[in-house]
């Protein structure tokens, strides 16, 4: 059994708690600017309720997944007990703190400015300082996660770090360097304006520090769905991993390209140059690789727990897979739904074909299937495995937490197809009312209902989903083992140094970042007539 | 037994090899893909960041509002200028012939907007302190809507423009006697 159950429970249920709610308020916004509501008779509830849908979604759930899940890597692929475990539980209180210190100025409206910030318009100081403080939090973390290593690699002087470790202590690196962007654009710039000691702000120069955090960020949601791929799937369904040295490249190369390429959110931004722009989405289509190569080597792994239980032919073997298993549920409906997102990201990652659907529903369709889909699905997965190892009792019938994946799986598909596609039309983002009534937008009627219908079926998944692991705290007293994670086919003797260690890959970050971002930042922070007036918001 | 460990693992590794050339062609591919069309479509964005103090667009500049509209370059070809504010556009319709080059020049009075044109291309932020520039060509007349596509605070759910795009002719009639011409009413 794992030591610290106390603490990694802590951070599953808060973050769950977070998901439901945040789901909750998703699920009203589809409907109330579907054609299935009336006129909402005031739309500063949309903006406030979207406001606290993405900062919830997008800072505080993955991270606590992230963090809680790092901590049960560390002691179960380590063998040893977490270290510094006080200083893990005041680095949650940090985060419900600033989960709660961020929450109350946006439920009062005294922040409508949505989780990407958007100055100009500045909120109540208290937001910004609340996200700050789930990002303060977040970083006890990964320092907590550097020294476990550090003092596990002491004691095991060249041994292989487990790829699970190996990739989790990568995913926080990677955190703690994309964090920065917006640490900067809050620190320097917003919440000085947002105290009252200055009164102007570089919008544009905002803008340029929040894609250094907002694309990277996507692959820290990212990590702990890979991690279970090469590290819980193969086990899960009785196979073995193809290739443990593939996954650590893998993992390697998100540490490094991720980081390098936000300005792809900046293409039609006015204050970046057309260079940038360019080797950034070069750089986006590197980014495609380490997931190419983990669709092969998943695919692989997949295939070998299907031959081992008998599986023939060219495809045959597939009907040879343990379909019952919700793992083996969860990775299937995970991969259609990387698959399709990861279309859409092609699209979204060329210059040309973006100018179509930049800042339309498309892109808001998109990454609901990518993380809300593909990276969610996953964490459900890891809860439903981890469970019986945190409560010491079983969790119950498999039939319920497979109606579960299926209903996220089928609500997804219905909630972002047509999403997709009223993108093609044109719809905007982020609006509280679209009068149908109206010749042009009447082809998007029907489509966004059927999104609509999709978020509700989403959040009876969502709900199925936190009372399966609420009844688990009440199950039969089972006593399930040690947690394990997936053997490789062929175990590697020996891992060179670059394959099991940060030095390189961590400067490599670093340095690409400096010099792709370098010179946008430099160029506009150098200058100074770009500063406007910042616009008050939630003040009568 | 260690035999066909190693056999095993050699396949494996070759294969993994394989795959990983194949993922590079594609990769390298796309991003050709992208540098071909930018250069030889000539579809890149602006290449040069343009400036302006937001605060004084009204006082004097090509951002003034008797400036504000479509103009006929020296070339033929027209220029529209823009402003977006909380929560409108100047001019709220834009008028431009059909089959002409068309070069919109836009900012912000106030804070982050954006300008998309549906059933086409047009698609671009409105940053406030600095200018964005797009050009177009529109094929045929007709009517598009012209939404803000960035969230701009309480009222962004209003913020429709429209985009007219009307024959050579007709647009060269309602320019007669006029210096900057739009259909808002």
């Amino acid at each position: 059994m794992l030591h610290s159950r106390k603490l990694i429970l802590a951070h599953f249920w808060l973050a769950f708690i977070a998901f439901g709610a945040a789901l909750l308020l998703g699920a009203w916004q589809m409907f109330v600017r579907s054609p299935l509501s009336g006129w909402i008779s005031n739309p500063e509830w949309y903006y406030r309720s979207l406001t606290a849908h993405g900062t919830v979604m997008g800072y505080v759930f993955p991270t606590l997944v992230a963090m809680g899940f790092g901590y049960a890597i560390t002691e179960s692929s380590l063998k040893q007990n977490l270290i510094g475990r006080r200083w893990a539980w005041a680095g949650f209180l940090l985060i419900l703190m600033g989960s709660v210190v961020a929450m109350v100025p946006v439920s009062m409206g005294l922040a409508s400015v949505l989780y990407t910030f958007y100055p100009p318009m500045i909120g109540n100081p208290l937001y910004y300082i609340g996200v700050v403080l789930v990002v303060v939090g977040s970083w006890i973390w990964v320092g907590l996660m550097s020294i476990n290593l550090r003092i596990w690699k002491k004691a095991h002087p060249g041994e292989a770090v487990p790829l699970a470790m190996f990739a989790n202590v990568a995913g926080s690196y990677l955190w703690a360097w994309t964090a920065v962007g917006a640490a900067l654009e809050l620190l320097l710039q917003i919440i000085p304006v947002s105290l009252g000691l200055k009164s102007t702000i570089d919008a544009g120069l905002a803008r340029v520090f929040f894609s250094w955090t907002l694309h990277a960020i996507v692959y820290f949601w990212l990590m702990p769905t890979y991690i279970a791929y090469y590290t819980i799937v193969p086990r899960a369904i009785g196979g073995r991993l193809y290739s443990d040295t593939m996954g650590r490249i893998s993992f390697i190369l998100f540490l490094v390209v991720a980081m390098p390429i936000g300005i792809h959110h900046a293409f039609a931004d006015p204050q970046v140059g057309a260079g940038f722009k360019f080797i950034h989405s070069a750089f986006t289509a590197l980014v495609a690789l380490p997931t190419l190569l983990t669709v092969f080597t998943i695919c692989a792994s997949v295939e070998i727990a299907a031959r081992l239980r008998g599986g023939r032919g060219p495809f045959g073997w597939v009907t040879a897979l343990p379909w019952k298993n919700p793992i083996m549920l969860a990775v299937a409906f995970s991969f259609v739904m990387l698959g399709f997102g990861g279309a859409g990201g092609l699209i979204n990652m060329s210059y040309q074909l973006d100018t179509t659907i930049h800042n339309t529903q498309w892109i808001t369709g998109h990454f609901h299937l990518i993380f809300g889909g593909a990276i969610v699905i996953m964490y459900f997965a890891i809860a439903y495995d981890l469970w019986p190892h945190l409560t010491g009792r079983s969790l119950g019938s498999e039939w319920l937490m497979r109606t579960q994946l299926w209903l996220w799986f089928i609500g997804m598909i219905i909630t972002t197809f047509p999403w997709h596609y009223v993108g093609i039309l044109g719809m905007p983002r982020r609006m509280a009312f679209f009068d149908y009534t109206s010749p042009a937008l009447q082809p998007e009627a029907l489509s966004v209902a059927i999104s609509a219908f999709g978020g509700f079926i989403l959040v009876i998944s969502g709900f199925l989903f936190l009372a399966i692991l609420y009844r688990g705290q009440f199950g039969e007293r089972n006593e399930p083992g040690s947690y394990s994670f997936a053997q490789a086919l062929h175990m590697p003797q020996k891992v060179p140094a670059a394959l099991n260690g940060y030095a390189l890959w961590v400067a490599l970050m670093i340095g690409l970042t400096v010099t792709n971002y370098g010179y946008p930042i430099l160029q506009l922070a150098l200058r100074n007539d770009t500063s406007v007036p910042a616009v008050y918001v939630g003040v009568q | 037994m260690a035999d066909t460990h190693k056999h095993g693992q050699d396949i494996a590794v070759r294969t993994e090899r394989n795959w990983a050339f194949v993922a590079i062609l594609i990769i390298v591919g796309l991003a050709g893909m992208a540098a071909f069309a930018g250069i030889h479509q000539a579809t890149m964005p602006q290449a040069v960041v343009e400036t302006i103090d937001p605060t004084r667009l009204h006082l004097g500049g090509e951002f003034v509002e008797a400036n504000l509209g479509s103009a006929v370059e020296a070339d033929g070809s027209v220029t529209v200028r823009a402003i977006g504010q909380q929560y409108s556009f100047t001019p709220a319709c834009i008028l431009v012939p059909a089959q002409t080059p068309v070069t919109i020049r836009a900012t912000s009075a106030d804070v982050v907007h954006g300008l998309l044109v549906q059933g086409t291309n047009i698609n671009t932020m409105l940053v406030p302190g600095y200018v964005s520039v797009q050009s177009a060509t529109f094929k045929a007349p007709g009517e598009h809507l012209m939404p803000c596509q960035e969230f701009c605070s309480v009222g962004h759910e209003g913020m429709w423009g429209k985009v007219k795009v009307v024959s050579k002719d007709e647009f060269l009639s309602a320019m007669s006697n006029k210096k900057r011409v739009s259909c808002a009413p």
